[in-house]
């Protein structure tokens, strides 16, 4: 097949609504050639996933093709009866998902899980498959695959797993491969791998993929043409090179200023001499490992072994690391969320010139502290309670800290001011949590940890559960509020694209340990220890070249 | 003893009270609910459906026989047995005892009685009835109670549907109309038709028992329409009054293991495990004799049987409820520790909210869906609970009216030719339509009450 010849081709898809045809997706038509990524970008609700669940006729019960044809080597697949689709679906197309951790039957070994595969659409005998499945491991990069063949899926890590499904959608030897989101769930190191794994098996195979992400940095990483999508439509379709050096559309010129938001100049700022309002010294937290009937402690999980940090007042301080790094702990370990096994936390009062270690308090002792530090947290949706209304959840800092003003009609229109803060209405104040979207629900949060008038908020990954245009938002009224109130901010974060636009300092941890802290601008643009060269190095080129001007 | 009028005075058994007071307990829960609008929104979606509709309705006319019957009335001028509100309705039938069985409608008695001839020869005879009247037509009865039936489902229809038409905002004829053409919101016609349907049964039944036993009488004599209606009290008695004493048990140490964790959690998983591997049976089965002992032992506790009977059924639902906790408890823990889990109880926590207030705040709003579902699921399972008890033997007095007793009474009867049936057959009609209406019921509140559904 020579590399020009479409593999699929979809033309003026249009998906609607059963019941009231409302369009979802409406007139997509793109090409796929063989030995080339594309990829489909877009926001959430944008009709990616659709798109591709169309492609596979796998659509939800309730929506219906209206019209449009897609055909695979040209053989239209709207024409195919159903068990005839059964074959081109895992041998013509095949498909890998976000979760690798629920994609993979828990129960089954996980070679089995991909000869299974090969046996039912290739006929293979258990000798045959279990050979091939061998050499399909060790293509994609697994490790012993001999001995990982009888592995469960709990025994392998993330990426591994993500290289299980890979390896599964290859078994069959598929013409098209539709990757959703494979990469969203992983750290950046591995992430970088997987991409690298697609690109080598593209040019090894000369696949074809349809590759969706919301991720500019991956698309820019990975993909030889780009659409992107807006609620439901395609409203550009390009070569990467030209797509990043020259976008055409207006939303796609906001979607890439949004995905990698500019430096801002801080360094004025991060280097004039402040007070320092918190500092952590030597901060350890053990997890106790307990086994049999008596529960006696048989080891520890040092989730955070001997962090020194510290944050000035009215400045940022970013923590990076991966997944599993004992970011969170330190958080919840400065508010007394987690009780620390050894070291101090000082906070320094304003009135107060002598620091107080918040380790040593009691809870009671603690309670004047808890409305100086304030935490929002990552999830939007278990954030809020759902039984209660916005103007409760507000209050009930207000009230339990006795901050602000007593009655009843005044904290009302504190609740009033405070929505308005951070960009929302006060009538809102009457609703549940569950009538806001993503982004709104974390703007109450954030109203919510404003309420007591903290000195200092810890956001854990406030921004990763949202789409690139509402993260902006997030970051920029975060922005607007330090500098109103002079607050200080612990930014904990995975994602190394935000750091330079919201972050003075920058510590990056490993396995609870901090390797190395320092101003933004010399952590990302000298990196010294080994880590961090090698997180940085991960990081997609688009992200790594605006650290690098930071 | 609370004395009205006339020498009337009214008094109250210790279930009476509970019942009550678990009634406006309901009442006043309802008005409180009523300012969230939320809930107020679920609510409406359960009744939305036509099953849940009918079967809340039957449930209620159960409700409400139950509640009748939980007025002890005392008349001092009368030479009556003291008894209940219910018993003041139905004394026709107290007074109607025959001699022995007979079949429903009959007017002879179920067996031949050996009787003196008018030539002094013995003879085999079916006796008449002696509270029968056979000159009654059935047919013209049954048109009567039909009509008084319509009568007082068109007042109470009425009333309902002018207070609709006020709240609507429209006229009477046309909100009935609306009604009608099902154009409402709620499925009032069909809540229209059960109610209709329903008070011509009974208005049925009650005419008839004047002239006829409906049901038929059992082994002394009884009439078994009689005895089923005030089974009625006795079965939704121990399915409500149970959960009652069960439901704080569950809640306070599902909701504490799952928040506390630690030894805390060991203590109560191991309590409620050791507690679920004992058969339920035995251990009613002990406690009740316990207490036969203990009140043989003490005849100056009570000062009539039905007293005695009355103390039984309250230990017995005490019994019931101490062993019936252990579900719920395990479900309420799995929810606690996920909840406790949640970002908002650990925002609660960053605030310095005290652990009462996250409960009753946080997890406590968030775990009643739980409690809501298995209480009416357990309200069933309770009903023929009592009836398996009673007919082991360890249930309610043998002297108190209840299903299981009548079915343990026909027992016996079963395998004779021919058969009496009606003791049984009555027993159960009554217990399966509760049974079905409050299955039926809860499967509704199931779904709408589900997370997964509210998360739209």
């Amino acid at each position: 097949m020579s590399s020009n010849q479409p593999v699929l081709k979809v033309e003026n898809l249009c998906v609607e609504l059963e019941k009231n045809h409302r369009p979802l997706i409406s007139n997509v038509s793109f090409e796929i050639n063989a030995g080339e990524i594309f990829a489909l970008v877009g926001e959430s609700g944008s009709g990616k996933s659709l798109t591709s669940l169309a492609i596979m006729r796998l659509l939800p019960e309730a929506l219906q093709v209206s019209s449009g044809a897609i055909s695979l080597n040209h053989q239209s697949l709207f024409s195919l009866p159903e068990y005839q689709m059964q074959k081109v679906r895992g041998r013509q197309v095949a498909m890998i998902f976000q979760e690798p951790m629920t994609s993979l039957n828990p129960v089954m070994k996980v070679g089995d899980q991909v000869a299974e595969v090969l046996r039912v659409h290739l006929g293979l005998n258990r000798k045959a498959a279990r050979e091939k499945v061998v050499s399909l491991f060790d293509e994609v990069g697994i490790p012993n695959p001999e001995e990982r063949y009888d592995w469960y899926p709990h025994q392998l890590s993330g990426g591994q797993k993500q290289r299980v499904m890979i390896a599964m959608a290859l078994a069959c030897e598929p013409d098209l491969l539709i990757a959703d989101e494979p990469t969203t769930a992983l750290d950046v190191t591995i992430q970088a791998q997987v991409l690298n794994l697609l690109k080598q098996i593209r040019d090894d195979r000369g696949l074809a993929i349809l590759f969706i992400t919301h991720d500019m940095g991956v698309v820019n990483e990975i993909a030889d043409r780009v659409a992107v999508m807006k609620e439901g439509e395609i409203v550009e379709q390009a070569e990467t090179e030209h797509f990043f050096t020259d976008p055409q559309h207006p939303y796609t010129q906001k979607l890439l200023s949004d995905a990698i938001p500019k430096r801002e100049n801080f360094e004025d700022e991060a280097l004039s001499p402040v007070q320092n309002l918190l500092q952590v010294n030597d901060l350890k937290v053990y997890f106790p490992i307990k086994k049999g009937i008596f529960q006696r402690t048989v080891g520890h999980v040092k989730a955070v072994d001997g962090v020194n940090l510290t944050i000035p007042k009215g400045q940022t301080l970013a923590l990076v690391g991966e997944s599993g790094s004992g970011k969170t702990t330190i958080g919840q370990a400065i508010l007394k969320l987690v009780d620390a096994t050894a070291g101090q936390v000082n906070f320094t009062n304003d009135q107060a010139t002598q620091a107080i270690n918040l380790v040593d308090l009691s809870e009671k002792a603690m309670k004047p502290f808890r409305k100086k530090v304030q935490v929002i947290f990552q999830d939007p949706f278990s954030a809020l309670n759902p039984r209660m209304t916005i103007n409760e959840i507000i209050r009930e800092g207000m009230n339990s800290l006795q901050v602000g003003p007593t009655t009843r009609a005044e904290q009302d229109k504190r609740i009033e001011s405070l929505l308005e803060q951070v960009g929302l209405l006060p009538e809102h104040k009457y609703r549940y949590p569950h009538e806001f979207s993503g982004g709104q629900r974390q703007r109450i949060g954030i109203a919510r940890a404003l309420a007591v008038e903290p000195e200092l908020i810890i956001c854990d990954e406030p921004t990763s559960a949202l789409d690139v245009s509402v993260r902006a938002q997030v970051l920029a009224l975060l922005k607007d509020l330090q500098k109103t109130y002079q607050m200080s901010y612990l930014f904990i974060t995975h994602d190394l694209s935000i750091v330079p636009s919201i972050a003075h300092h920058v510590a990056v941890m490993q396995a609870g340990k901090i390797v190395e802290q320092g101003l933004v601008e010399d952590v990302m643009q000298n990196p010294q220890h080994d880590y961090t060269q090698r997180l940085l190095a991960s990081a997609p080129s688009l992200v790594r070249q605006a650290l690098e001007q930071a | 003893m609370i004395p009205l009028f006339n020498g009337i005075s009214i008094y109250f058994f210790w279930t009476d009270i509970m019942i009550w007071g678990l009634f406006f307990s309901l009442l006043a829960w309802s008005r409180v609910i009523g300012r969230s609008e939320q809930v107020k929104a679920q609510w409406h979606r359960v009744f939305e459906s036509k099953v849940a509709m009918i079967a809340a309705i039957i449930l209620v006319a159960y409700f409400a026989i139950a509640l009748m019957d939980s007025v002890q009335i005392h008349l001092a001028h009368a030479n009556t047995q003291p008894g209940s509100f219910l018993d003041v309705l139905l004394a026709h039938l107290i007074s109607a005892t025959e001699r022995t069985y007979s079949a429903p409608f009959a007017l002879h008695e179920f067996t031949k009685s050996t009787q003196l001839g008018l030539n002094g020869e013995m003879q085999q005879v079916y006796l008449p009835l002696k509270h029968v009247n056979a000159n009654a037509s059935i047919g013209m009865q049954t048109g009567e109670a039909i009509a008084l039936g319509l009568l007082i489902s068109a007042i109470l229809i009425g009333l309902h549907g002018l207070y609709l038409a006020k709240r609507n905002q429209t006229s009477f004829p046309q909100m009935l109309s609306a009604i009608w053409l099902e154009q409402t919101k709620l499925p009032w016609r069909t809540a229209y038709v059960t109610l209709t349907s329903l008070v011509i049964v009974m208005s049925w039944l009650f005419k008839l028992s004047y002239s006829y036993h409906v049901l038929g009488t059992d082994q002394v004599g009884i009439d078994v329409l009689y005895d089923t209606l005030k089974s009625i009290r006795t079965g939704v008695l121990i399915g409500v009054l149970t959960t009652l004493v069960m439901l704080p048990i569950a809640l306070t140490l599902g909701i504490t293991a799952g928040l506390f964790k630690g030894w805390v959690d060991d203590v109560i998983q191991y309590l409620y495990t050791t507690l679920n591997s004992i058969p339920g049976v035995l251990l009613i089965a002990a406690a009740v004799l316990v207490m036969q002992v203990m009140i043989n032992n003490h005849p100056d506790w009570m000062h009539s049987t039905a007293e005695r009977a009355d103390l039984r059924l309250l230990f017995l639902v005490g019994i019931l409820g101490v062993t019936s906790w252990t579900g719920l408890c395990r479900l309420l823990r799995a929810e606690t520790l996920k909840i406790s889990q949640m970002e908002y109880v650990v925002a609660a926590r960053a605030f310095g909210v005290s652990r009462a207030k996250v409960i009753s705040r946080h997890i406590l709003p968030n775990v009643m869906h739980i409690v809501l579902i298995s209480v009416v699921l357990d309200f069933s399972s309770l009903v023929l609970a009592e009836a398996v008890l009673s007919y082991v033997g360890v249930g309610v007095d043998p002297t108190m009216n209840s299903w299981g007793n009548m079915i343990n009474q026909a027992r016996l009867e079963m395998a004779r030719e021919p058969m009496v049936w009606w003791s049984l057959f009555s027993a159960f009609v009554f217990m399966f339509i509760l049974v079905l209406a409050a299955n039926l019921f809860s499967d509704r509140v199931q779904t709408v009450l589900n997370p997964r559904e509210s998360v739209k």
